[in-house]
């Protein structure tokens, strides 16, 4: 649905953003991640033909933004950081004059109306001034207006900057419910609102792309490793940690094992592989062969904050809990 | 052609939800409202000279009255001006609502001729103004209305270029009072520009005089519609309305 290749922007100076290449399908929500600076408006900005690049090019739809940006424009929803809106204006004219805009009129503009209304939980201030409105009805207003024309593409420049957390967790609902008939392009500096909105991830900084993949694959990738934790259990009293430890080293392919938590007869291992050698079937044998309880598996996920930090070379701050290190012998 | 007309109905909106476009209509009027009435008191006192000294000459509405008010308003739009368009893009490029208009199916022309149109339309609604004024001679005397309609045409054509001027300064500036200011300054001198012409006869005096906008009036003052003056308006129109679809795609090159 989008294609951007090589896409670059210069200023007088400083270069906003550095030959980007990516592409998002049909249907997907993507996050747009970076810090501050990172150039995350300037791209969307030129997908949205407001500001032209300086080099290289995009598609929204099968259409250049360079060739057809009127074409682009009418595909394309937008809320900016700020909601483009007039305070002057009540909301039920404020939709109409956006809806009118983008080419719609009569019985359909009524009907986008109530509809957008609807969605974005706004019904209940459309005789109300814009002005007077609170931020977070303003960034409904600015979502609603993003939407009144059915657009194939969504592109939503920092949708919950400045919402409190009840309004934040709304924003992100109504966004995920979206993402259905939209593609979704958001971009944030919060790592968890990707996590729990997005598929896709695109990480800039300093203007220069620094990963698209799955949040998944993208968690996985950082560590460069698999890593699971085990919880093991003794039976009858008797449980030394040490020893599931030095179990759990045998096992092929385990590069190190840490000792996360022990209570009484429990212990919390998280143990890290080897790149592309799955440890977990191994694992479990081990433990239960030695007589052990396995009460739980599963795979560790990185926050992406830690994959954040290391992808952008920022110096990562300490981790809240250092785990309880045992050396590998 | 629709664009354009949802552009201009948006403006209008603006300038008549707020209260802009009433304390100028007020303004206006009261001025106005003080020169035709100091002319009309000097016309009577006049004619009634006239009478007095036994050797009446004929006095015309036309010429005593309606001719130096037109370019009385001339005048006064000078100042009103710059107060109409300031806000046009300044105030669009200070909240950011020109992303939006930028990011919409529209073009640059079409949202720049909405914004100057309806600039033209509130100037037309002060002008209103005057024509109940001059209601007055028509219900009281019989001045020709030739005249006076081809002067209005020459307060339209010259309010319309200096409207594209003052558009075009908005286009430069996010600060509403900078551009108003520079609109102000910019007119005034356009319209002052003409004095040289009464000590230099020189070629460059003689341009300077020409590119004066109270120069191109006289004409229409008269009632003497002159093609020369009208397409000199229309191509200062054409000016200005050319440097700001410049200056909106330079926007988007420099932000």
């Amino acid at each position: 649905m989008i294609k951007v290749t090589q896409l670059t922007k210069r200023y007088a100076r400083t270069i906003a953003v550095d030959q980007i290449s990516f592409e998002v399908a049909k249907g997907q929500i993507v996050g747009f991640l970076g810090p501050n600076g990172a150039g995350k408006t300037t791209t969307m900005r030129m997908l949205t033909c407001f500001l032209p690049p300086s080099s290289g090019t995009a598609s929204v739809a099968g259409f250049d933004i360079l060739e057809q940006p009127l074409e682009v424009k009418k595909r394309i929803g937008y809320l900016p950081e700020a909601p483009p809106i007039y305070p002057e204006m009540e909301t039920s004219e404020y939709l109409r004059f956006v809806g009118e805009l983008k080419g719609l009129s009569g019985t359909d503009l009524a009907k986008r109306i109530d509809y957008v209304c609807g969605r974005c939980a706004i019904a209940d201030v459309k005789r109300k001034l814009l002005g007077k409105l609170s931020k977070g009805y303003r960034q409904r207003v600015g979502l609603a207006q993003a939407i009144i024309h059915n657009p194939d593409v969504l592109i939503l420049d920092e949708p919950t900057a400045g919402l409190d957390p009840k309004q934040i967790n709304e924003t992100r609902d109504l966004i995920k419910d979206l993402a259905g008939e939209h593609t979704i392009i958001l971009s944030t500096h919060i790592l968890p609102e990707v996590e729990q909105t997005c598929e896709q991830v695109i990480i800039i900084n300093k203007g220069k792309l620094v990963a698209t993949d799955s949040v998944r694959n993208l968690q996985a990738r950082a560590r460069g490793a698999e890593s699971v934790v085990v919880e093991v259990a003794g039976r009858e009293g008797t449980f030394e940690p040490s020893l599931v430890q030095q179990k759990l080293e045998q096992v092929a392919g385990v590069s190190r094992v840490l000792c996360k938590e022990q209570v009484d007869a429990r212990a919390v291992f998280e143990v890290e592989s080897k790149k592309g050698s799955f440890v977990r079937g191994d694992v479990a044998r081990a433990i239960v062969q030695s007589g052990w309880d396995l009460n739980e598996l599963r795979p560790a996920a990185m926050s992406l904050e830690e994959v954040f930090l290391q992808l952008t070379g920022s110096e990562a701050s300490t981790p809240e809990e250092t785990p309880v290190e045992v050396q590998a012998q | 052609m629709r664009n354009v007309w949802i552009i201009c109905r948006k403006e209008l909106h603006s300038y008549f939800v707020s209260p802009i476009a009433y304390i100028l209509l007020i303004m206006f009027g009261l001025i106005f409202g003080f020169f035709f009435w100091n002319a009309l008191g000097s016309f009577v006192f006049e004619s009634i000279q006239s009478q007095m000294s036994g050797q009446s000459f004929p006095m015309n509405l036309n010429e005593w009255i309606i001719r130096p008010l037109l370019s009385n308003v001339g005048v006064i739009g000078l100042f009103f001006i710059p107060l109409i368009t300031m806000r046009l893009f300044a105030e669009e490029k200070r909240t950011g609502t020109i992303e939006l208009l930028a990011t919409s199916p529209v073009r640059d022309i079409e949202i720049i001729l909405g914004k100057w149109v309806a600039s033209l339309v509130l100037y037309a609604c002060l002008l209103l103004f005057t024509a109940v004024n001059f209601g007055f001679l028509f219900l009281y005397g019989h001045p020709d209305w030739k005249p006076l309609a081809v002067g209005y045409l020459g307060l339209f054509l010259q309010a319309g270029a200096l409207l594209a001027i003052g558009t075009f300064i908005s286009t430069l500036t996010k600060n509403q009072i900078v551009a108003g200011a520079v609109t102000f300054g910019v007119c005034l001198l356009l319209w002052v520009l003409e004095w040289v012409s009464g000590y230099e006869t020189a070629t460059w005096a003689r341009v300077l005089a020409y590119m004066s906008v109270i120069t191109h009036f006289e004409s229409f003052g008269k009632g003497v519609l002159d093609s020369k003056d009208a397409v000199f308006y229309i191509t200062v129109i054409f000016l200005g309305l050319f440097f700001t679809a410049r200056s909106m795609e330079s926007l988007r090159w420099r932000s």
